[in-house]
């Protein structure tokens, strides 16, 4: 067995032992084998992310087992460790890690921590299934296992019926995305027989050896390669919360904080960004899907950074903002520029995760109060979460030289280097984006820490958190600081070999050094505007939102209920289906098919079921008599 | 070895009978005893048919040929092919189980009680095992009158009802299966079921023969819209009968269909694919949004169990290995999956005596390991990945997705429908806040229950992780029967053009 192996096994056992034996053993030791179990599995990443990918070790390929064969249909686990695999296996690791750690902490009157870490642990396990596989069918147990622990962490406090409904809504939502995942697999494996991601990237690229069109029902012959990547992108857009598919990811928030920062953050929803990039040979031969990509990224980035202007939940602000984030990322890879894209999933990463379990260090000091409303002043109190929550802040917004400014920049630099209208469209929403990022960013800075608390009682009490929780905010808070430098690499030339290949024309990344001086100076003049913006309304005037709502209620209202799709949703599909099912069940099973079938034929033969009743003594051997008589009798009367 | 695996648990029911002689609570416990020991006996026998199965080849293994009838030509004619050995196996596996479900649940008629299992069990086994046509529709037949009573004695308060709803639902459709099994067989010159396969009819009689047969098979799938006596039957049914009703008899319909339809009647099943796609389409749909709406646990999962049967049907008819041997897999998935469900409701109902949805809630709290295992076997119903249910339910849609995108794609919406009913009824009777005041006291599973779960959640899992053993027993017989159900029978070009 090779150690890569026990990067996969590792967090599966210590999940195991907490979820099985954690009451047995009891919280510290079922704490203790799930962090080790994750340690163990980091140190392991960072060897094989050492050979790989800072190295020049060639690309790790193993077989584990056979999974599923019938007929020609052949798929196997396996760990593939590539480049673009391993920054994953450093991301999933490093902030499952840390925030194995920060829960000892953060979670340290809950009852049912043994579950918790259990649960987390085994996040991370599906996880780096979803990361290491080489084929789609493993990629997809992976993606369906980190929905699975989504869904039992969000609703993790089952009590309440708000966090389990949000439990239940982000697997439904999810699943309507793998409903499309699912056919995009089913279609890979028509057109190439195969589902293995070299194998089915060469034959991709051979044209000409497989059908350029192909007849999908409702759209009647599309483009092969296209419909493929739309049906993909129809499971990355669940995954990673984009524009149709995102409503779930507001409510996530339900579940606890590490969580939020782990699964609906770090790692989970970046899923989507990279299963774009490892199907990127297959993106790459359809400028439709990447179309679509570029679009749906930036009008996500832009959507969720309209909303997260007027929210008032500290974690939901961060929500929006890690949906408006990742949009960002699909149009980076939208335009080609794979790299910049993992650039920035990787800089988020550390950002987000410290601003979320920053955010938890808040609402830890307060008492579990979230409404940001009710805080204010707090930097006298909680003066280090403050300044860890300013590096996060600064990072996002991309302050100069700090991890964004690297990562968001580059993807905005390529959007515009593309030369194309979608490019254009998505450099122009990203740029408005970009400045309600800041100015939704130092809003929450803002009501959090500055100005008068609301509550005094609240604000007495409030205090800052142990070391264990403080401790990852540190390391997060360096690698926020110096990720987009150390990591400035990525984006350069091959840096991802052939996990990545662009073909010829889709340069905008080569090009996005040399745009001109407006578009390299745009999302730093936009940090100013936000920051400015954002502190003449919370900091100088307090009282000037509060009168701009009142101006514009329609505004208002449209953006702090998101657009209104969450109404929309339930009018369009949950309501008609309860009416539909209902019908269904009282007209048609009923009515119909017992009323006029079933029973209207009984009560015709009646008489005969009398006379069954009759016949119906209760003695075994008189049924089984009648029956054997009557089979003799028809076949005796045959064979006569 | 087969008629023995067979007969056994029939001999188990005589000796109940003779041994057995008065109500009372010790000569009770006797027979269940002796149920549950000859149960496991015979599950002990049927891993021999497993270890001794020869995976090479096609042909029926461990036959047994004794003429009956000789003048008639029925001969006592018994085999097993990679197709019918993954039902035995079920069978034998779930009858011990259901023996222990109904260990404390069942108070009156004890005896008669397991009498009437054993015997269903032999029948079971017998109808997978038969190839003479007579032996096999006197044993399809014998094996409704064990369910009968199951239901009708020691059903719930509407058992009269339910259980005159199940006995001529089916038997309606036995009849007409008689007469095309007699028609088949005057035609073919045989009973014999090997031999028949290989005969080839006109298409005009492939037609008639297949409406016959359909009409028996698509009321015990059961297929929509002949499916409302399962409601019925499964919420009067003892737990056990449910399971057994759930895990088994329903797999009786989608086994004739691959035993009979597909290999003896290529031609005609092929011209009926759209017909069995659509009412299986419809099914999927219209039976998970009727499992939404529904208030009995029983009844939520017995209408999840038509939209989990559509699924099969679907694979059955692809004509492809993915979709059988996907079919195949899901049978016995649902038989697993859908047979711990209504275990897990009669753990509850033992408890409260109830099955309203809305009376429970919150059980999590008194009951956590009750919770874990409803969990697993709600993601196995919901297909995730790593769970048996998953494997099925891939290759199915795979194989469907290769003959028929349309149908694929309506298929799969299943699977956000299904996940729809399965969480949010697991929400509603696990999670939440305790609203019932009974819920307070009540106790976790024993270790009697668990001992029913602790099997189904190792071949939840083994089959999820590791299908390769089960997939392999029938590799070679499905390859064969797809090359049948493929193949031209009638040698008449025009026949081809039609069933496209």
């Amino acid at each position: 067995m090779s150690s890569n192996f026990l990067i996969l096994l590792l967090p599966l056992l210590g999940a195991l032992i907490a979820g099985l034996f954690g009451r047995i053993i009891g919280l510290r030791l079922s704490q203790l084998a799930t962090i080790i179990g994750v340690g163990g599995s980091l140190a392991l990443s960072i060897m094989a992310f050492m050979s790989v990918a800072v190295g020049d070790a060639p690309t790790i390929h193993e077989p584990i087992f056979s999974w599923i064969v019938s007929g020609s249909f052949k798929v196997s686990f396996a760990i593939l460790i590539d480049r673009l695999t391993a920054v994953m296996l450093i991301v999933v690791n490093g902030v499952a890690f840390l925030v194995h750690v920060y829960s000892v902490g953060y979670m340290e009157d809950d009852p049912h921590q043994p579950r918790f870490f259990s649960y987390l642990s085994l996040f991370t396990f599906a996880m780096l299934m979803l990361v290491t596989g080489d084929n789609f069918l493993q990629l997809f147990f992976g993606w369906e296992g980190v929905g699975l622990c989504s869904y039992l962490l969000i609703g993790f406090w089952f009590k309440k019926e708000s966090a389990c409904n949000a439990a239940m809504k982000a697997f439904l939502v999810n699943r309507v995305g793998d409903f499309g995942f699912a056919l995009g697999i089913f279609a890979i494996y028509m057109i190439f027989g195969t589902l293995d991601y070299a194998e089915v990237f060469e034959l991709a690229h051979q044209t000409g050896t497989y059908p350029a069109q192909t007849a999908f029902p409702l759209f009647g012959q599309v483009d092969t390669i296209t419909l493929i990547c739309m049906l993909l992108f129809m499971g990355a857009m669940g995954k990673s919360a984009q524009l149709g598919l995102h409503t779930w990811l507001p409510d996530a928030m339900e579940g606890p904080t590490p969580v939020s920062a782990l699964i609906h953050a770090a790692t989970m929803v970046t899923a989507g960004v990279f299963l774009v990039c490892r199907a990127s040979p297959l993106f790459e031969l359809s400028e439709f899907a990447l179309a679509v990509v570029t679009l749906v990224g930036a009008f996500t980035a832009f959507f969720a950074a309209t909303v997260g202007m007027v929210q008032n939940d500290i974690k939901r602000v961060i929500a929006y903002s890690t949906c408006s984030q990742l949009g960002y990322m699909f149009f980076g890879a939208g335009v080609s520029a794979y790299a910049a894209s993992m650039f920035h999933l990787m800089t988020h990463a550390f950002f987000k995760a410290l601003l979320f379990l920053g955010a938890g260090a808040v609402i830890y000091a307060m008492h579990h109060e979230q409404d940001m409303r009710k805080m204010g002043g707090l930097v006298r109190k909680i003066p280090i979460t403050y300044a860890l929550m300013m590096i996060g802040t600064l990072a996002l917004t991309g302050f100069p030289y700090l991890a964004g400014y690297y990562s968001k920049d580059a993807i905005l630099e390529s959007a515009y280097a593309a030369h194309t209208t979608v490019g254009m469209i998505a450099w122009t929403l990203g740029i408005a984006a970009a400045f309600m990022t800041t100015f939704y960013s130092f809003r929450l800075v803002f009501m959090t820490f500055h100005g008068k608390p609301a509550s005094e009682k609240a604000y007495d009490h409030a205090h800052e958190a142990p070391w264990v929780m403080r401790f990852p905010l540190v390391v997060l808070a360096v690698g926020a600081v110096i990720a987009g430098a150390v990591g400035a690499p990525m984006v350069g030339a091959d840096w991802f070999q052939s996990a990545i290949q662009l073909v010829e024309g889709h340069d905008a990344l080569e090009h996005a050094h040399h745009v001109s001086g407006l578009a390299k100076w745009a999302p730093f003049i936009m940090f100013l505007f936000g920051l400015g913006a954002s502190y003449l309304l919370y900091v100088l005037k307090p009282d000037m939102p509060g009168r701009i709502a009142k101006s514009w209620p329609g505004v208002h209202q449209f953006l702090l209920n998101a657009w209104y799709f969450d109404r929309l949703y339930e009018r369009l599909f949950i309501n008609p289906a309860k009416v539909i099912g209902h019908g269904l069940w009282k007209t048609g099973d009923e009515t119909i098919i017992d009323g006029y079938g079933v029973n209207g034929l009984a009560n015709t033969i009646g008489r005969w079921a009398q006379a069954m009743r009759r016949l119906q003594t209760g003695y075994m051997y008189h049924y089984a008599f009648a029956m054997l008589v009557g089979v003799l009798v028809l076949v005796t009367l045959y064979a006569a | 070895m087969l008629s023995l695996v067979t007969f056994l648990p029939l001999i188990g029911g005589l000796l109940i009978f003779l041994a057995v002689r008065d109500q009372s609570d010790s000569s009770a416990s006797t027979a269940k005893y002796i149920a549950l020991g000859v149960s496991l006996l015979t599950f002990l026998l049927s891993l021999r048919l497993y270890v001794g199965f020869d995976l090479t080849t096609a042909e029926f293994q461990f036959l047994e040929e004794v003429p009956w009838l000789p003048e008639q030509g029925i001969v006592y004619r018994m085999g097993i092919d990679g197709i019918s050995l993954p039902f035995v196996l079920l069978t034998a596996l779930l009858t011990p189980i259901c023996i222990l479900a109904s260990w404390e649940s069942i108070t009156h008629r004890v005896k008669e009680y397991m009498i009437a299992f054993l015997a269903l069990e032999s029948f079971v086994i017998g109808v997978f095992c038969a190839l003479d046509f007579i032996l096999f529709y006197i044993l399809w037949e014998a094996m409704l009158i064990p369910m009968f009573l199951l239901i009708g004695v020691w059903g719930g308060p509407r058992r009269v009802y339910a259980a005159m709803k199940f006995f001529l639902y089916t038997l309606g459709g036995s009849v007409l299966m008689l007469i095309a099994v007699l028609a088949l067989a005057h035609k073919g010159g045989t009973f014999s079921i090997p031999e028949l396969m290989a005969i080839p009819f006109d298409f005009g009689f492939q037609i008639f023969i297949f409406l016959g047969f359909f009409v028996a098979f698509s009321v015990k799938v059961p297929m929509w819209p002949v499916h409302t006596w399962l409601p019925d039957a499964h919420v009067e049914a003892p737990t056990a009968g449910s399971v057994i009703l759930a895990g088994v008899l329903l797999k009786m319909g989608a086994y004739g269909f691959l035993r009979f339809s597909l290999p003896m009647v290529p031609d005609a099943s092929r011209y009926f694919m759209p017909m069995i796609f659509g009412l299986s389409l419809v099914a999927i749909v219209y039976t998970a949004l009727v499992a939404l709406m529904q208030k009995d646990l029983k009844k939520l999962i017995a209408y999840s169990s038509v939209s989990h049967m559509g699924f099969v049907t679907i694979g059955l008819f692809a004509f492809n290995q993915q979709g059988v041997e996907g079919g195949i897999l899901q049978m016995v998935n649902h038989g697993v999956v859908s047979g711990a469900l209504f275990l897990l409701v009669g753990v509850v109902y033992d408890r409260l005596h109830t099955r309203e949805i809305a009376k429970f809630g919150g059980l999590v709290h008194r009951m956590p390991v009750y919770a874990v295992i409803f969990m697993i076997f709600t993601m196995a119903s919901v297909g995730l990945p790593g769970t048996n249910g998953f494997v099925g339910e891939f290759l199915i849609l795979l194989g469907a997705f290769l003959t028929n995108k349309a149908v694929a794609m309506v298929a799969a919406t299943g699977l956000v429908l299904g996940a729809a009913y399965m969480l949010w009824m697991f929400k509603k009777v696990v999670f939440g806040e305790i609203q019932n005041k009974a819920v307070e006291s009540i106790t976790d599973v024993n270790a009697r229950e668990v001992a029913m779960f602790v099997p189904l959640l190792i071949l939840v899992f083994w089959m999820g992780f590791y299908p390769g053993p089960f997939l392999e027993i029938m590799h070679v017989s499905v390859e064969n029967l797809v090359q049948q159900a493929t193949a031209v029978k009638t040698g008449v070009a025009s026949v081809a053009a039609m069933a496209h």
